[in-house]
């Protein structure tokens, strides 16, 4: 079992119509709306938080790739995991991901995750992103139908440039290179590999399954409404003879730990609610733009939206994405897991056995949430949640974290205690390391 | 009347309207395809025998992953030709049918007997973008193609009949994605491929024919395609959006016989 800290690294400080002003918050929304050097303390911020997580027991610091959203400022995720790389100790790098058919050439992303390798001395998880409509599509102009085409190739590049011993020429159909010959190379022989999905593609469940890739279901939208759609993955997987440990399945959940259940929903709602209003405000004119889904996935797909119904409906949707729901109607419903850290590990237990995930990415920062809130939930899920979970999944091997990462938290990462009760005061905490 | 052309040994499979009798004439069709009926097709054949194929990538027609640009496209249409024993024709083509029109008269001067270029898609101009059809969503489709929107015809030409999506939101019924899927080979993410630099190579007479009211490719994109064609000229028709044939038939079919004739 492992604990991947993760949160978009959301601009706080958008007007509060900014869902209502602007239709869509991804693609078209005015930069005129932020202040730079506002946008600079953001990223210290998240680099703290991160540091921070490294210290506490997280098997992982996460970062992904978006772009031109205040809902996630990480054009570049390389950049954020390279000032983690060198100043975390334990935790693996985790980046999900570079979207590959965004680089030119893609041996760029093969460079860059080598060097972040190096530099952490191992530590790197490689995702390989096909990108969602708003960042893939509409930001950087590639044709709906030629996404997956470009990945593909892309993927098989990296490969070969990260083992291939002498330099060599490719001839593609989106890239040529005469010589490619990569300095740095990681340190990793087998560098893991993450894809994420969770929006629908058959074809990225085939592709995973055939590389032995680490799947992700990042949806933010919790396990009731994840549930048809992960089952269904883990029938296709079992069906297609692939890999069915679970440290081969992560998945994304915001969590709001406090000592009190009361005390959980004056810290986390209006956060929790600014999250919803604009973070997840994508546009319904960029969110799934035709050509993006293939007729094969649209038929398979198909049957499956009824069933993900069944706990969420279409009004539940709306209502989340307007801020409406009141704190405990957000748990309810998946969205996020809050309440005492015994409350919140009953909750991932159940979520983590439902659905069979064996890299978690707890979210401990959402919206506008404040630093030192962010920073007592990351040290309440290291101390209090993580260790009794450790449990779970703990007799299968993982093959998709650095081998590195993974022995270092070993022994440093905290551990349960004898006894556990309701609420823990700061001294009695064992200490880390 | 329906027909069926293979060719290069059945790697295209292309599946036709084909109406009237007389000269030939070929209609390329945009990117929203050929309707269940086209009684403009019909009108055109009482002076003209009409070949409309479906592009692959439309109706039943098959090789759309051997089409990835323009160039490929004007040579399936010249294979085409060549198959129908039609090897020059008056050619007629409609939106991003007229990109594709064009370039295949650029690369080939015989192809076309005379071209006519309706609400041609083709060129790119800044002071005046033509929208994303892309990040246009079902119920905004009649005001961007229709001169009046609310016409029952405006109405039933863009109501989407939709499977469940998991995603709930725009996602379109499969035909609907592989014609898109299709067209944005062409068009996204701007509809431009180069016409401007080979355009000089047209030497067929072309007509440019406009909707007064297209809100997809502007009134200025008639002047922009006469200027680059050395025997153009440019005529509107009243009253009428982007689907100049759907919408004013009578007059686009005058308008069409009239200078294919002259």
């Amino acid at each position: 079992m492992r604990f991947h800290w993760f949160a978009e690294v959301t601009y706080p400080h958008l007007p509060r119509d900014f869902r209502e002003r602007f239709n869509a918050g991804w693609v078209t929304p005015p930069f005129s709306l932020a202040e730079p050097l506002k946008v600079g303390e953001t990223y210290k911020m998240f680099i703290r938080l991160m540091q921070l997580a490294d210290k506490v027991g997280f098997d992982g610091v996460l970062v992904n790739e978006h772009h031109q959203t205040p809902g996630a400022m990480t054009p570049s995720p390389n950049l954020l995991a390279a000032s983690l790389a060198s100043s975390t100790n334990d935790a693996a790098i985790t980046i999900v991901g570079n979207s590959l058919a965004l680089y030119n050439p893609p041996t760029r992303v093969a460079e860059e995750y080598a060097y972040l390798d190096c530099l952490s001395g191992g530590r790197l998880v490689a995702g390989f992103v096909l990108g969602s409509p708003m960042d893939s599509i509409f930001a950087y102009g590639v044709s709906p139908i030629e996404v997956r085409e470009r990945f593909e190739e892309a993927r098989a590049l990296i490969h070969r440039a990260w083992t291939e011993p002498e330099p060599f020429a490719f001839n593609g159909k989106y890239h040529q290179l005469r010589y490619v010959n990569l300095w740095p190379r990681p340190v990793q022989k087998n560098v893991p590999i993450w894809v994420p999905g969770g929006g629908g593609s058959v074809e990225t469940w085939d592709m995973v399954i055939k590389h032995d890739y680490c799947y992700g279901h990042l949806s933010f939208q919790g396990l009731y409404s994840s549930k048809p759609m992960v089952d269904t993955f883990w029938e296709y997987v079992d069906k297609h003879n692939g890999n069915m440990n679970p440290h081969r399945m992560a998945f994304t959940q915001i969590v709001c730990v406090a000592n009190t259940d009361a005390e959980a929903e004056k810290q986390y709602y209006e956060a929790v609610r600014y999250f919803h209003r604009n973070a997840s405000h994508f546009g319904p004119q960029f969110s799934n733009p035709p050509g993006y889904t293939t007729p094969r996935s649209m038929k398979f797909m198909g049957e499956y939206a009824k069933a993900a119904q069944t706990k969420l409906t279409p009004e539940d949707r709306i209502r989340a994405g307007k801020g409406e729901m009141s704190f405990w109607e957000y748990d309810e419903k998946g969205y996020i897991i809050a309440g005492t850290p015994k409350r919140v590990r009953q909750r991932l237990r159940e979520l983590i056995t439902q659905l069979r995930i064996g890299q978690l990415i707890p979210t401990p920062h959402m919206g506008d949430l404040a630093e030192e809130v962010a920073a007592e939930n990351t040290r309440l899920f290291g101390y209090e949640v993580a260790p009794y979970l450790r449990d779970l999944w703990a007799d299968q091997p993982d093959h998709w974290t650095p081998e590195v990462s993974q022995a270092r938290i070993a022994a440093n990462a905290p551990r349960p205690t004898a006894e556990r009760s309701e609420t823990i005061a700061i001294e009695e905490r064992p200490a880390a390391k | 009347m329906r027909k069926t052309q293979t060719l290069c040994g059945g790697k295209f499979s292309v599946e036709m309207e084909v109406a009237g009798r007389g000269e030939p004439l070929l209609f390329l069709h945009g990117f929203s395809g050929l309707m269940a009926e086209n009684p403009f097709l019909d009108e055109l054949g009482r002076d003209f025998q009409v070949f409309a194929p479906h592009l692959p990538g439309f109706g039943d027609s098959t090789g759309a992953e051997l089409i990835d640009d323009v160039i490929d496209a004007a040579l399936f249409y010249h294979e085409l030709m060549d198959e129908l024993k039609i090897p020059s024709a008056n050619i007629v083509a409609h939106s991003m049918g007229a990109m594709l029109a064009a370039e295949l008269a650029t690369l080939d001067v015989h192809r076309a007997r005379k071209l006519v270029l309706a609400a041609p898609m083709g060129l790119w101009l800044d002071e005046h973008p033509i929208p994303d059809l892309f990040a246009t969503q079902f119920f905004e489709l009649p005001a961007l193609l229709f001169h009046d929107p609310k016409s029952p015809m405006a109405q039933a030409m863009t109501s989407s009949s939709t499977l469940p999506s998991l995603l709930g939101a725009m996602s379109a019924n499969i035909e609907n994605t592989k014609r898109y899927g299709m067209s944005s080979k062409f068009l996204y993410p701007l509809p431009y491929r180069g016409l401007r630099k080979r355009a000089y190579r047209i030497q067929a007479p072309t007509l440019v024919l406009m909707g007064e009211s297209d809100r997809l490719v502007p009134r200025a994109y008639g002047k922009a395609f006469t200027s680059i064609i050395a025997n153009a000229k440019e005529e509107v028709v009243a009253k009428s959006g982007h689907m100049l044939m759907y919408e004013q038939q009578a007059d686009f079919c005058k308008a069409v016989t009239k200078f294919l004739k002259a």
